[in-house]
């Protein structure tokens, strides 16, 4: 209504810019937007007062509330621990074996081992737990040391070859070539019939040579038909899974200078939970037993 | 400093608007309107639709927690939201479709800022009186009882209807009955409470004192709509060269003769953002068509034809002020814009329509898991492993047998089950890792890679459903 009387006084105010005879009113703001500007503003100290805010030389103002980003997360961890506290204790008290069978604990086992294993193993396993060379792919169905649950277990309870724990499962293989065990023709006989054992053609005198030099030096492990045996975690030679690689190349180097493939033992690094967890969660990956 | 003019304030305050009660065809479409619109939005919640006993019978749920979306027969999954975009789409061109024929006639007919602010409005006149009434209660400075009175019960009243619409809305989001009984024993989650106590209190605040205020600096639509208005477009308007010189003005006071309006002021009394739509075309015009009930209703009592103010193009204002007969309102409303509009409109309906009635009971995705691309086995066979989605979307529990084709030589097995079946709860998604096998020197597992196709059959009934993926194999 006060709109119909400024009109019938005269021209309504404009902006005095004129662009192609295009003028611009210059009308006022809204007295409730000046308003709700203030507000903001009253707002945001206040925020600053009761949130860190203000920078100072070292740090920041700490806030009336004493919120800070880190404790909110420590809060928040400590929520989630406590949350999984229960099925946590039930995981540690179960038969291993028997967490498949339980789909709940089954469910949290494999995310929270998947967790586990991405943060801890993934370093020299792989994200995708294929592995490389010289650490094992946990993919596949053959085992060191052995592919059940409880051997897996084992495996992450106490480590392979390590000096940190007395359980840690060990063995050697000798470094036939480098101490001199075998002559270098040996060697390459003993090569040549373990590449015949996984079906690749060799030579056939070589290999009747070598399985004389393996008869007599590598049967106490590997077993005389070459299968290995998982006590001493001596691996498969008649399979098509090679951990330091199956070409001529490298199992000479291996058969020369032996191998020594650690593994650290994770119990005082991570809980019984923690353990068991990525135990299930290996085991499930498609090569457990 | 010159006294003699005080600097204009770069403020205003606002102006308040006291809108009279008005009667005619327009206030009675935008009546009914307003009944249907409020009916719909406060009753749908309380329909029921039987679903089976595993899936919620309420007709229209937003069930966030469990990530389905009912309305009635359809029930829509997360990944379906495109049809949500669709209706976006529709409704977004729909607008277009109006706006351009009718200009602004969402803003004054069918918005909920401007519904509720009706209703609103029409709580005030109920209690505080009609435009002089509430005028003479607005320009009594001191508040005795009865001003007290009478502004207490009007704000109670909004707070009543803001809580109801908020309490409306909460409701699509769970079980109706059963939130209302949580709610009134205190009993519903603390979401449901604040929800409903920020819609109440935008509810009250902006039907009963923002107003138009959000229409004319909040919204963004007014700025927009603009672009989609030509000189076809059916706006409320003021025919000017029948009106002037109207009774009192200059012009009439010396003698000229008088046009048909007799300044009676009946249009800008009624109107509820404020405005003298004798001024011509305005920003602050929602074209709620207020002013013309108010215009036609004095037209008869001085015995003059209606639509002195009136939905009217600009194009027939030209051919008016010429003397011609104005075009018939078909003939502005079905032009080539409008055509076009409305066939995309039903381009994209018709798309989404189809793409309803071809959606299936069962359904598949298939990820391939990259790392590795392929495991070797200990014999010597090449192994892939894909993350399987098996969606049944029926109300009772499946058995789901996976297959795969592509090359003879291939074998498929399933995590954590023995065979190739996997039963799949009523309306669940499963994630199922797949194992595909290929032997040892075959074409699979020595090519770069095959492609595979993966077939999903439900065992009850024998419906199929595929999805294509590829095999990884060593590589030559």
């Amino acid at each position: 209504m006060s709109k119909k009387s400024q009109k019938f006084e005269g021209d309504p105010k404009t902006t005095g810019h004129s662009w192609d005879g295009i003028e611009e009113f210059d009308n006022p703001m809204p007295r409730w937007w000046l308003w709700t500007l203030y507000a903001t503003i009253i707002w945001a100290v206040g925020y600053t007062i009761a949130y860190p805010a203000w920078p100072m030389i070292n740090s920041a103002t700490a806030g009336l509330l004493g919120w800070s980003s880190r404790a909110a997360v420590a809060e928040q961890i400590a929520a989630v621990e406590e949350g999984n506290a229960s099925i946590n204790a039930q995981l540690v008290e179960v038969a291993l074996t028997s967490i498949p069978d339980n789909a709940e604990l089954d469910t949290y086992a494999v995310s929270a081992g998947g967790a586990v294993f991405r943060t801890w193993c993934a370093q020299c396993h792989g994200s995708g737990a294929a592995g490389a060379k010289g650490y094992p792919n946990l993919l596949d169905d053959d085992w060191l040391w052995g592919g059940d649950i409880e051997a897996i277990y084992n495996t992450v309870a106490h480590g392979i070859r390590n000096e940190d724990d007395e359980d840690a499962r060990y063995s050697e293989m000798p470094a036939f070539g480098r101490d001199e065990i075998l002559e270098p023709e040996q060697v390459d006989q003993v090569v040549n019939y373990v590449m015949s054992l996984s079906g690749t053609p060799q030579d056939a005198s070589m290999v009747a040579a070598g399985a004389e030099v393996y008869a007599d030096n590598c049967v106490a492990c590997h077993g005389e038909d070459g299968t290995g045996d998982r006590e001493q975690g001596a691996p498969n030679l008649a399979d098509a899974i090679w951990l330091y690689g199956g070409d001529y190349d490298s199992l000479t180097a291996t058969v020369h200078g032996s191998r020594f493939g650690v593994m650290p033992a994770w119990t005082n690094r991570l809980t019984e939970a923690q353990i068991r967890a990525v135990s299930v969660y290996v085991h499930q990956l498609g090569g457990g037993e | 400093m010159s006294k003699s003019e005080p600097a204009p304030s770069l403020y205003a305050p606002r102006e308040p608007i006291f809108p009279k009660r008005v009667s005619g065809p327009f206030r009675n479409l935008k009546w009914i309107i307003m009944a249907v619109t409020l009916g719909i939005y406060y009753a749908l919640p309380w329909i029921r639709w039987d679903r089976g006993s595993n899936l919620p019978d309420q007709a229209v749920l937003l069930d966030l927690a469990n990530r389905r979306f009912y309305f009635f027969w359809i029930e829509i999954w997360p990944h379906e939201f495109y049809f949500v975009a669709g209706l976006l789409i529709m409704a977004g061109l729909g607008l277009f479709l109006f706006t351009s024929a009718l200009g602004r006639v969402w803003c004054g007919y069918a918005c909920p800022q401007t519904v509720w602010t009706d209703l609103f409005i029409l709580v005030e006149r109920w209690i505080e009186g009609d435009r002089n009434a509430r005028l003479r209660l607005h320009r009594q400075k001191k508040m005795d009882f009865r001003k007290f009175r009478l502004r207490v019960t009007k704000w109670i009243a909004w707070l009543l209807i803001g809580l109801a619409t908020g309490g409306a809305w909460v409701f699509y989001f769970a079980d109706a009955p059963t939130l209302l009984r949580d709610l009134v024993t205190l009993n519903a989650h603390p979401v449901a409470y604040t929800t409903m106590a920020i819609l109440t209190a935008t509810t009250f605040f902006f039907g009963g004192f923002a107003r138009e205020q959000i229409c004319i600096y909040a919204c963004p639509w007014p700025r927009i709509q603009a672009a989609m208005m030509d000189e076809d477009t059916l706006v409320v308007g003021y025919r000017e060269w029948r009106g002037e010189p109207r009774k009192h003005s200059e012009a009439a006071r010396a003698g000229e003769p008088q046009g048909d309006c007799i300044d009676c002021m009946a249009c800008v009394n009624v109107c509820p953002v404020g405005i003298d739509i004798r001024d011509g075309q305005q920003l602050e015009c929602i074209t709620c068509a207020l002013c013309i009930d108010a215009c036609d209703d004095i037209m008869a009592k001085i015995g003059k034809p209606r639509g002195l103010i009136d939905y009217m193009a600009l194009s027939d204002e030209t051919l008016e002020r010429g003397g011609a007969e104005p075009r018939s309102v078909w003939k502005h409303i079905l032009r080539p814009r409008t055509l076009v509009y409305t066939a995309l409109w039903s381009l994209v309906g018709v798309g989404l329509l189809f793409a309803l009635f071809i959606r299936q009971d069962i359904e598949m995705t298939v990820a391939p898991i990259r790392n590795p691309t392929f495991v070797t086995l200990s014999d010597g066979s090449i192994r892939n492993t894909y993350d399987v989605r098996l969606r049944n979307k029926n109300g009772d529990d499946r058995q789901f047998r996976l297959s795969v084709t592509g090359d003879p030589t291939l074998s498929i097995q399933l995590e954590g089950a023995p065979a190739d079946t996997v039963p799949v709860p009523a309306d669940t998604a499963l994630l199922q890792r797949v194992y595909v096998v290929s032997p040892r020197e075959s074409g699979p597992s020595n090519s770069g890679n095959t492609d595979i196709r993966f077939w999903v059959e439900d065992l009850s009934n024998g419906d199929r459903a595929y999805r294509d993926s590829t095999f990884n194999g060593k590589g030559n």
